[in-house]
């Protein structure tokens, strides 16, 4: 009896935070599923249920695939610049002989991360501007004249400047992940390796890589589903475009909702990415317990 | 036995290495001071002279940048970020205690039903969420940025407060029980004094999120004199293309209040940024 009384209590405590949820994110969860069954704009009163209309014209829409393409660069040069490289710079910053210039290095890699998306995206403007810019100015001034571009304006290039932004931003930030991983790792098993005669390299690959494989994991996850929810930087860099190059699936999903009114179908879109990022992030919720570790 | 250590390490291979991490610091550094340089340059100025520093300081920039709109959308930011802040604490520290406190399944069902929103990226919710807070009228309100992003911080911030809430040794709170203590004063006592640390991490995650949050407060909000800082910065360079200088020290404006917190407490500040994915 005591014990219902205590957890009615408890229950009492949850209500606010819970009712949060319930209405913020469960309830549009919800409707957006709803939503994606339905024709309507903005300022129509009624829906139209459409079935699966909206799931069919996905498929057939070539600015979805465009997205997706997007995307997935995205993730690929993500993960081979902030994962991979990251994890390379973090273990060289961690080694003794940088020990002296560590700190130096680790504060500055880490100041972007201070920076919001919206000021490195301002930023990256005035650095790819074609006539004043940073970028084509430095070409011009060490004489590689041909290397100008207009960055942002160029079918060919504007991707790739605009996933060079995020790549120049999370960098240090993943590298500080990596480096809080390494800085776990118990001293004893590199003085072991030393002694047996391993050096440098054989022991990035046989300590510290297998050490830290779940904070790989880790930011595998978030640099993939950040690529993969990418808005803010091809929406102020470019808005998708020139044409739909830069187009990717949250900003499809904002201009076929709010520009195009299109908002059934632009509810599909959504659970498009919530299908990709929801499977990609329970990967990562059940192959390591978050929900459940207790105190050791 | 120890060799002196250098700055510069000694061997071959460890000198292009330095090499390489001073060109990626370059990398990094040098469109930020050029940022600070030209936002004290006039247009002219760094039209002919993208490089050097500035001939004539043009401090006026700044207070141009502020009486043209920064100071609004400043405003707006600090009434955001810490109507969330105290929300967030609030709710995520009451939900945590909750669920540390239910006996049984159900303080596992409720923690559970907290969790699986991490896995949700807030666009999936953003179109509905449009729909209601235009419907009940929020949409030209500051709550329609504060209430979406107190949700939206929930589960991760009771995640970190709930592990750190397990932690607490029940004795106290078994001596508190003896005494007749209530489970509000279990909580205000006992357990929010002592998860001050993680009680500062989440402080440092909110900030650091409702400072910088961009899609919510483009798509929910409805009303310009609302905006936030991200998205002011938008308007303010539309409105202003050719005076980039003035743009730039809008920018350099924005960036100062983080600056602080991470400077007051760098420490602190990197724990806070790297915790939920160390927990996870």
């Amino acid at each position: 009896m005591n014990t219902r009384k205590k957890n009615l209590g408890a229950f009492f405590f949850c209500i606010p935070g819970l009712l949060m949820l319930a209405i913020f994110v469960y309830f549009p969860l919800i409707e957006n599923i709803i939503y994606s069954f339905q024709s309507f704009s903005l300022s129509s009163t009624s829906r139209e249920f459409v079935g699966l209309n909206n799931y069919r014209e996905l498929f057939s829409d070539p600015i979805i695939w465009q997205s997706i393409k997007n995307n997935l660069l995205y993730a690929v040069i993500s993960i081979l610049f902030q994962v991979v490289f990251g994890l390379v710079v973090a273990a060289i910053l961690e080694d003794k002989v940088f020990r002296k210039s560590e700190s130096f290095f680790q504060t500055i890699f880490f100041i972007p991360t201070l920076l919001s998306l919206t000021v490195v995206c301002l930023l990256f403007e005035f650095v790819y501007n074609p006539q004043m810019g940073l970028l084509n100015s430095f070409f011009e001034a060490v004489g590689l004249d041909s290397l100008t571009r207009i960055w942002l304006g160029n079918k060919d290039t504007a991707m790739l400047s605009i996933i060079a932004v995020s790549q120049w931003q999370s960098f240090g930030y993943i590298t500080m992940l990596f480096i809080v991983a390494i800085q776990k790792i118990p001293a004893d098993l590199y003085e072991a390796a030393i002694v047996d005669g391993a050096g440098k390299i054989r022991r990035f690959f046989t300590i510290t890589c297998p050490m830290v494989r779940q904070m790989f994991f880790v930011t595998m996850v978030l640099t993939v589903s950040g690529a993969f929810t990418v808005f803010n930087e091809p929406y102020i860099l470019t808005g998708g475009g020139p044409g739909t190059a830069t187009m990717v699936l949250s900003l499809h999903m904002y201009q076929t909702g709010f520009v195009k009114n299109r908002m059934g179908y632009a509810s599909a879109i959504a659970m498009l990415i919530f299908v990709i990022t929801a499977i990609l992030s329970s990967v990562q919720f059940f192959s390591f317990g978050t929900g459940k570790e207790e105190r050791e | 036995m120890k060799k002196k250590e250098t700055v510069i390490p000694r061997s071959i291979s460890g000198k292009i290495i330095f090499l390489f991490c001073i060109l990626l610091s370059v990398i990094i550094i040098y469109p930020l001071t050029w940022i600070i340089m030209s936002s004290f340059k006039d247009y002219m100025s760094i039209y002919q002279d993208v490089w050097g520093l500035p001939g004539e300081w043009h401090f006026e920039n700044y207070v141009r940048a502020w009486t043209r709109g920064i100071s609004q959308y400043f405003v707006n930011s600090i009434i955001v970020t810490v109507a969330t802040l105290v929300g967030e604490l609030f709710m995520a520290s009451t939900l945590a205690f909750g669920i540390t406190q239910l006996r049984g399944k159900i303080g596992y069902v409720a923690f559970l039903l907290v969790m699986v929103c991490l896995l949700l990226s807030p666009q999936v919710c953003v179109l509905p969420l449009f729909m209601l807070l235009r419907s009940v009228g929020l949409n030209k309100t500051y709550l329609a940025m504060i209430l979406p992003y107190i949700a939206f911080r929930l589960p991760m911030s009771v995640m970190l407060i709930r592990s750190f809430f397990v932690g607490i040794s029940k004795e106290m709170e078994e001596a508190a029980i003896i005494d007749g203590a209530s489970l509000w004063q279990i909580f205000s006592k006992i357990y929010v004094p002592l998860s001050k640390p993680i009680l500062s991490t989440v402080t440092i995650m909110t900030i650091y999120y409702a400072w910088n949050e961009f899609l919510f407060a483009t798509i929910l909000v409805d009303s310009s004199s609302l905006r936030t800082i991200p998205v002011g910065l938008m308007v303010f360079r539309d409105g202003l293309m050719t005076e980039w200088g003035v743009v730039m020290a809008g920018m350099v404006i924005s960036c100062i209040p983080l600056i602080i917190v991470y400077l007051s407490m760098s420490r602190n500040f990197i724990r806070g940024l790297t915790a939920g994915a160390v927990k996870g």
